[in-house]
C-alpha cells in the first residue's frame, strides 16, 4: 500500500525535463529586451543571491542559510555545463513560474519562486534575454547540505501544493494600474516578503502575517505594515530615497543584507521604485492612526534638542529619566557614539541622530548590535556610509550596557529581554559574514554615468 | 583609574569618557598613535586592545578596565624594532608617515593571528587605513618583508 502510494505520488509529481538547446547567439535578442532585462535583475535582486563573495556575477556558489540546512545558489550564466547555456525560454519561464528545473528536478524555494511565479511572460522573456547574453562563467553547482528527507527534491511537490499560488500576476481591478504595478512588483520579482515576512515550520511565508517582519542572516527584517517600528512613519518618497541611494535623512542608512538590495535597486528605473515605495508607505501607514501622535513626539524632542535625556513617551508627554552621566552605557554612548552620532555632518556622512532609527526602536537588539560590533564597512572603490565597528573595543557586557542604555533614551519602547542572546549570537557569526556589506552611496546620476562607461569599455 | 599600556600600569585621573588617544597623547606622552579625523574613518590612530586592533580616538578610556593595551611604543624600540617596525624602515615605507604606526599596529595583529596572510588577506584587512600620500605599495612590500622574517623567525625558533 505504502509502496503504491509513493508510486502514485512520484507519477503526479514528476516533471519532464525539456530538451537541451544550443545557446542561443547574443544578437538573436532583441537590444531592448535585454536592457529591460537587466532593469527586471536589479528589481529581483538576481546578482544578490547568484553571485559569491569575491566570485564572478550570476554564477552563483552563495551559501543561502535556512532552517533546514545551507542551500548553494545555482550559476545562471549561460555557460553550457554548469549554467542556464542550455535552458530554452520555456525552461526559464517554467522556472521561474513553478520551480522546476530544466532538467525536471523540483527547485528549493530559497529560490523564491513563490514569488516570482507572478512574473508576466514577457518580463521572464526578458530577464531570459538579459541572463543568456551574460558572460558564460564555468562555475560547477555546489552541493547542498540538507538533511533527509530534504535532500528529496520531489518532496516541494508537496510544499508547491500547499503555498505556490501559480501566477502570472492578475491585476485587481478595485484599484488602480499604479498599485497594481506596484503589487507586482513588489509581491513578484521584488519577492520584499522573502525576508519582511515571518515564515511557518515549513519555511513558507505566512499569508495572514504579509509583511509583519522576518529575520535574515541575523538580521531583522523590520515590519513593512502597519507594526513598521520606523520612529518617524515612512511615506513613499522617503522610501523611494531610500531604496534608490540607500539611505534617508529620516530612517538612515541601509544597512546588513538590506544594503545589498539597494545596492542592485540604482539600476531599477526611476518609474517603477516609485510604483515600490507607493505600494509599501502605503501597506505600513494605512491602520496606525497613533502615527501622527508619535512623529509630533518626535519632532517636538528633536526640536528641544532633548534627545533622550527626558524621553517623551508615544503620546510624547510622559518623560522618563535617564541618568546620562553614571550609567555604564551612557559614558560608553559619550565617548564612542556622540561624536558622530550627536556631530554636525549630514546624512550619508554623517551619523544619524539614535531617535530616528528602528536599530533601536526595532524588536530586537539584533541590528543594533551587528552595528556597533562590526560597523557599517567601506566600499571599495566607492563613497560610502562607514561606521567603525567596535568589536575589539567592547566586551559583551560593554555593548549590552550601551544597547540598554540606547534603548532607554532613545525609544520609547519597552527593554530588550535578549540582548546577551545577540550579542552572543552576533560574536558566534563571522566578522567576514556580517561585515560583507558596504553601504554604496553615490547619487544616481554618477552610477547611471559609471555604468555607461564601463558598457563603453566593453 | 589604572590603564595597563605596553606592560605597565598606568594611574591617569580622567574623566572615563574620554578617548584613549587623547589619555596616550596627552597625558602619557606616547605619541606614536596620531590624531587623524577623530571620528574612527582613517586609521591613524590604531591601537591595540588585547591584540584587537581598535581605534583609540573613538575608545572611551570606561571601556579598557582589565585589558591589555598596546601602543606602537609597545612594539619595539629605536635600538630594537620589531620585524614590522624594521621592515616599514627598510622598504621606505613612509612618505609623510602620519598614517604609518596605525597600519603598522594593524599589520601586526594580522600577522600575529594569521602568519599566513595571502597578499588579498592583508589588503582587505587594511581597508580602515587611508594614507594620502599614496605609498601603499611600499606598505605593502614592508608587511610582506614583516611577513616573511616572522616566519623565518619562527621556523628558526622551532626547528
Amino acid at each position: 500500500m505504502l509502496a503504491l502510494a509513493a508510486g502514485v505520488f512520484t507519477i503526479v509529481a514528476w516533471r519532464p525535463a525539456m530538451a537541451p538547446i544550443a545557446a542561443p547567439a547574443a544578437n538573436s535578442f532583441d537590444p531592448a529586451s535585454i536592457k529591460r532585462g537587466a532593469e527586471l535583475a536589479a528589481i529581483g535582486n538576481c546578482a544578490v543571491c547568484h553571485t559569491a563573495p569575491g566570485g564572478r556575477e550570476f554564477a552563483g556558489g552563495r551559501a543561502v542559510p535556512t532552517p533546514f540546512g545551507k542551500i548553494y545558489s545555482t550559476n545562471i550564466t549561460p555557460d553550457p555545463k554548469s549554467g542556464i547555456g542550455q535552458w530554452s525560454q520555456a525552461a526559464f519561464q517554467r522556472a521561474m513560474r513553478f520551480g522546476v528545473r530544466r532538467d525536471g528536478a523540483y527547485l528549493y524555494p530559497a529560490f523564491p519562486y513563490d514569488h516570482f511565479t507572478l512574473v508576466s511572460d514577457d518580463d521572464d522573456n526578458a530577464l531570459y534575454a538579459f541572463l543568456m547574453t551574460r558572460t558564460p562563467v564555468s562555475a560547477p553547482p555546489l552541493a547542498d547540505r540538507l538533511p533527509f528527507p530534504l535532500n528529496i527534491r520531489l518532496l516541494m511537490f508537496g510544499w508547491n501544493l500547499l503555498f505556490l499560488h501559480p501566477g502570472p500576476y492578475r491585476a485587481d481591478t478595485a484599484h488602480d494600474a499604479a498599485w497594481n504595478r506596484g503589487v507586482y512588483l513588489v509581491d513578484g520579482l521584488g519577492h520584499c516578503g522573502a525576508c519582511h515576512t515571518p515564515r511557518n515550520a515549513l519555511g513558507a511565508e505566512r499569508a495572514d502575517l504579509k509583511f509583519s517582519g522576518g529575520e535574515v542572516g541575523g538580521w531583522t527584517a523590520y515590519a513593512l505594515n502597519e507594526s513598521s517600528p520606523a520612529p518617524v512613519p515612512w511615506n513613499a518618497a522617503a522610501l523611494e530615497h531610500y531604496l534608490r541611494d540607500g539611505y534617508d535623512d529620516s530612517h538612515g542608512v541601509a544597512r546588513g543584507p538590506m544594503a545589498e538590495v539597494v545596492g542592485d535597486l540604482h539600476a531599477a528605473p526611476t518609474q517603477d521604485m516609485h510604483m515600490i515605495a507607493t505600494y509599501v508607505a502605503e501597506e505600513m501607514n494605512h491602520a496606525a492612526p497613533e502615527r501622527d501622535a508619535v512623529v509630533q513626539g518626535v519632532e517636538r524632542q528633536r526640536e528641544r534638542g532633548q534627545t533622550g535625556a527626558a524621553a517623551a513617551d508615544s503620546q510624547g508627554n510622559a518623560l522618563r529619566a535617564v541618568d546620562t552621566k553614571n550609567d555604564e552605557g551612557a559614558v560608553i554612548y559619550a565617548g564612542a557614539c556622540a561624536g558622530c552620532h550627536e556631530g554636525p555632518r549630514a546624512l550619508p556622512y554623517g551619523g544619524i541622530d539614535l531617535m530616528l532609527t528602528s536599530a533601536i526602536s526595532g524588536p530586537s537588539a539584533d541590528n543594533l548590535v551587528n552595528i556597533v560590533l562590526y560597523g557599517l564597512p567601506a566600499a571599495e572603490a566607492a563613497r560610502a556610509s562607514i561606521m567603525p565597528g567596535f568589536a575589539g573595543a567592547m566586551s559583551d557586557a560593554q555593548i549590552g550596557a550601551l544597547a540598554r542604555y540606547l534603548r532607554v533614551r532613545f525609544s520609547d519602547k519597552g527593554r530588550w529581554t535578549d540582548i546577551a542572546k545577540s550579542v552572543h549570537d552576533a560574536r558566534s557569526r563571522a566578522r567576514v559574514a556580517a561585515a560583507s556589506h558596504p553601504v554604496v552611496v553615490e547619487p544616481p546620476s554618477a552610477a547611471t554615468a559609471k555604468q555607461a562607461h564601463n558598457e563603453a569599455q566593453h | 583609574m589604572k590603564l595597563s599600556i605596553n606592560g605597565s600600569q598606568h594611574g591617569v585621573d580622567v574623566d572615563p569618557r574620554t578617548p584613549l588617544l587623547y589619555v596616550l597623547r596627552g597625558e602619557l606622552k606616547l605619541n606614536a598613535a596620531k590624531f587623524g579625523c577623530g571620528l574612527g574613518q582613517c586609521g591613524a590612530c590604531t591601537v591595540l586592545i588585547d591584540g584587537e586592533p581598535v581605534f583609540s580616538c573613538v575608545t572611551p578610556v570606561a571601556l579598557l578596565a582589565g585589558k591589555q593595551i598596546t601602543t606602537l611604543e609597545g612594539l619595539g624600540t629605536p635600538e630594537r624594532p620589531a620585524p614590522i617596525q624594521r621592515a616599514f624602515i627598510e622598504a621606505q615605507a613612509a612618505q609623510c608617515g602620519y598614517c604609518i604606526p596605525g597600519i603598522m599596529m594593524r599589520a601586526h595583529a594580522l600577522l600575529e593571528k594569521n602568519p599566513h596572510a595571502s597578499a588579498a588577506d592583508i589588503r582587505a584587512f587594511l581597508e580602515p587605513h587611508l594614507c594620502r600620500c599614496g605609498t601603499h605599495m611600499r606598505i605593502l612590500r614592508a608587511i610582506h618583508r614583516a611577513q616573511a622574517e616572522m616566519m623565518s623567525a619562527n621556523a628558526g625558533g622551532s626547528g
